[in-house]
């Protein structure tokens, strides 16, 4: 992609006292925004380590007055629950951005091919989904009744897949590709697989990149067709849909630390939640300053212009 | 996602030099040279029949008195007496209404602070401030709604909320939130501006950029100020990707974010008079109450007016700005 310019400002320009202002008001709004921003973050993490006694008498603060390590300790001392839902999470996560990858970038290549007849239609055909649904309902009777996947992982795996609009990105990705690739390609006798898997896909790695990590996010964050799909005899369930599940029900809480011992009044509730919260949502936020700006270039392909 | 279906679509109108030599030939003997191409979009043709077009026959289910056991052929057919019960229940005027409304206010307040955000951040000098602020801001698009509805219980729930703590310390009485259908449409728009902003913001940051600098440098030197830059100059510019975004956007307006809506009111029953969209009616509606035929009944009334709704905004954009319409 070209190298886009920082901003407008202009340094070099004059300032009177409209700019300085304008650029007051910039830094208040901007610095109070961002702090909201991540301020919810900051206390999940402080409440998962206070003490369940402290927030019963004080409520959740920005510092735990008191300190416990107990709902980590708990969690962790039976941590099957957690671990299963970790493995079938990362199994899912690099299947599906492996397979759905792949699909993708194949699709959008062969759809920007303009020597390929068929391209339009079968572009409008995989963009008529977006447009219009056939609803819930049809679709869940199809997966459970033809399909016979309830209760399957693959019921979760399969529909995060692809998009129309990740089809799309990619092939407005593969055009900035230069067509002399493919023409070269050609003359050398090569087919055109051997050219999309030899040739084009090695010179893509920005847009792989960008759009492996939209699928990636999808399956991460995933618990909505796990709830749809995955019932209460599944018992390693995708983690975002096992945090659901703690949050929501205190069976659910109570087994994630196999507490059948433990009267439901004396469980640190509150606290086993954040903690779990932390626990499930934490990679995802460690890796978010490495691959942010994949999902910027993502967001911008085609607005700037190159 | 129609933002950047949108901004994508601008890349349609460069034209390749290739096209031109291309030799027309007919159809099947273009398909049969390249059928490799054909079976590399195959895997995804699949994939659509069978988790979008397969299901759409199946929508007969919005007609029949549905019987799971029997399976939908073996249902009574009873026409259109689903829909009519939920127009004159009044269900599915109080959907639309909600789905509307909410639509609305995210997409005009939504904008309004994405534009802003954005012409604030260009005036940011410090490169090192912006990147930090603008990587704070983007966060909340990544995580999950349920974090999401977790992150909102922590602030405002009633007995330990960080919220209703501060407001206790401060000698106010925290009302119970949970059980007052007022203030939902406030907290939801709240959370979804919460969530949405940052993501905006990089897209309408990105158009201020392309805008000729030279533009900007000669009305500074014809004495406009910063105020008049703005006004003038940027404003201008955002309008042709504004209107086609919200043209876009009122495309979409009787579909639903369920995720965000499902997890912070869930099965709360209280709350449904102001917070019950199609989307979380549709999914109780099968999940909860096994109710197959009203469930499919409101979805199919909105993939159908929504398909309308849809239709009628690209003609609208086509009337415009042809190179932005999606077909």
């Amino acid at each position: 992609m070209a190298k886009k310019p920082e901003s407008n400002n202009l340094r070099h320009l004059k300032l009177d006292w409209t700019d300085r202002t304008i650029r007051g008001f910039t830094y208040v709004f901007v610095t109070l925004f961002a702090v909201a921003c991540i301020i919810p973050f900051w206390l999940i993490i402080a409440s998962s380590f206070a003490d369940e006694a402290s927030i019963r008498r004080t409520g959740f603060a920005l510092w735990p007055a008191v300190v416990s390590l107990r709902s980590y300790n708990l969690i962790l001392n039976n941590p099957d629950l957690l671990i299963g839902s970790y493995i079938v999470t990362i199994a899912m996560t690099v299947i599906g951005t492996i397979i759905g990858l792949f699909v993708v970038s194949m699709t959008g290549y062969a759809l920007q091919r303009k020597d390929f007849q068929l391209r339009n239609r079968i572009s409008f055909f995989i963009y008529f989904t977006s447009l219009f649904t056939a609803g819930l309902v049809p679709f869940y009777y199809v997966m459970v009744k033809m399909y016979g996947l309830k209760d399957n992982y693959l019921a979760v795996l399969l529909p995060l897949l692809m998009n129309p609009w990740l089809i799309i990105l990619m092939k407005n990705f593969v055009k900035a590709i230069p067509h002399e690739i493919t023409e070269s390609g050609k003359i050398d006798g090569a087919g055109d697989f051997t050219i999309f898997y030899k040739l084009i896909l090695p010179s893509m790695t920005p847009a792989l990149a960008t759009i492996g990590l939209f699928i990636a996010l999808g399956y991460w964050n995933e618990w909505y067709f796990s709830s749809l799909f995955l019932t209460t005899i599944v018992k390693y369930r995708p983690l975002q849909y096992h945090l659901y599940n703690i949050v929501n029900t205190v069976a659910s809480l109570k087994n994630s630390i196999a507490a059948s011992n433990i009267v439901v009044q004396d469980l640190p509730s509150e606290t086993l939640k954040m903690a779990t919260a932390v626990l499930a949502t934490g990679p995802i936020i460690f890796a978010y300053p490495f691959v942010q700006k994949y999902f910027v270039a993502g967001l911008t392909v085609g607005a700037v212009k190159g | 996602m129609s933002l950047q279906r949108v901004l994508i679509r601008k890349k349609r109108t460069i034209q390749d030099p290739f096209s031109s030599q291309v030799k027309k030939t007919s159809l099947w003997k273009n398909t049969v040279r390249s059928k490799t191409l054909l079976f590399m979009c195959l895997p995804a043709i699949i994939f659509f029949i069978a988790f979008s077009y397969i299901p759409m026959p199946f929508s007969y289910i919005a007609f029949t008195k549905f019987n799971y056991i029997k399976g939908i052929f073996g249902s009574p057919f009873v026409g259109f007496k689903n829909f009519a019960f939920l127009f004159t229940s009044g269900q599915l005027t109080l959907l639309l209404r909600n789905t509307i409304l909410f639509n609305l206010a995210f997409i005009l307040l939504g904008n309004f602070f994405q534009i802003t955000f954005a012409i604030l951040l260009n005036e940011v000098q410090s490169r090192r401030f912006k990147k930090l602020t603008q990587s704070m801001m983007f966060l909340p698009y990544f995580i999950s709604a349920v974090l999401v509805s977790l992150l909102v219980y922590n602030l405002i729930n009633y007995d330990y909320g960080f919220i209703s703590a501060l407001v206790r310390s401060a000698g106010g009485t925290m009302p119970k939130l949970y059980s007052q259908a007022s203030a939902w449409p406030f907290i939801i728009v709240a959370v979804n501006l919460w969530q949405t902003t940052g993501y905006g913001t990089i897209i309408y940051f990105a158009a201020i950029t392309s805008i000729d600098e030279s533009m900007i440098e000669a009305a500074t030197v014809d004495g406009a100020n910063g105020f008049q830059r703005i006004r003038y100059i940027m404003l201008p510019s955002l309008k042709p990707t504004v209107i086609i975004l919200l043209l876009f956007a009122m495309g979409g307006i009787i579909r639903g974010n369920f995720g965000l809506f499902y997890n912070l009111v869930g099965n709360n029953s209280v709350l449904f008079k102001t917070t019950d969209i199609i989307e979380t009616y549709v999914y109780r509606a099968l999940m909860n109450n096994f109710n197959f035929s009203q469930g499919s009944a409101v979805g199919l009334f909105q993939s159908v007016v929504g398909f309308g709704i849809v239709l009628i905004a690209n003609t609208v954009v086509r009337r415009i700005e042809p190179d932005y319409a999606l077909f």
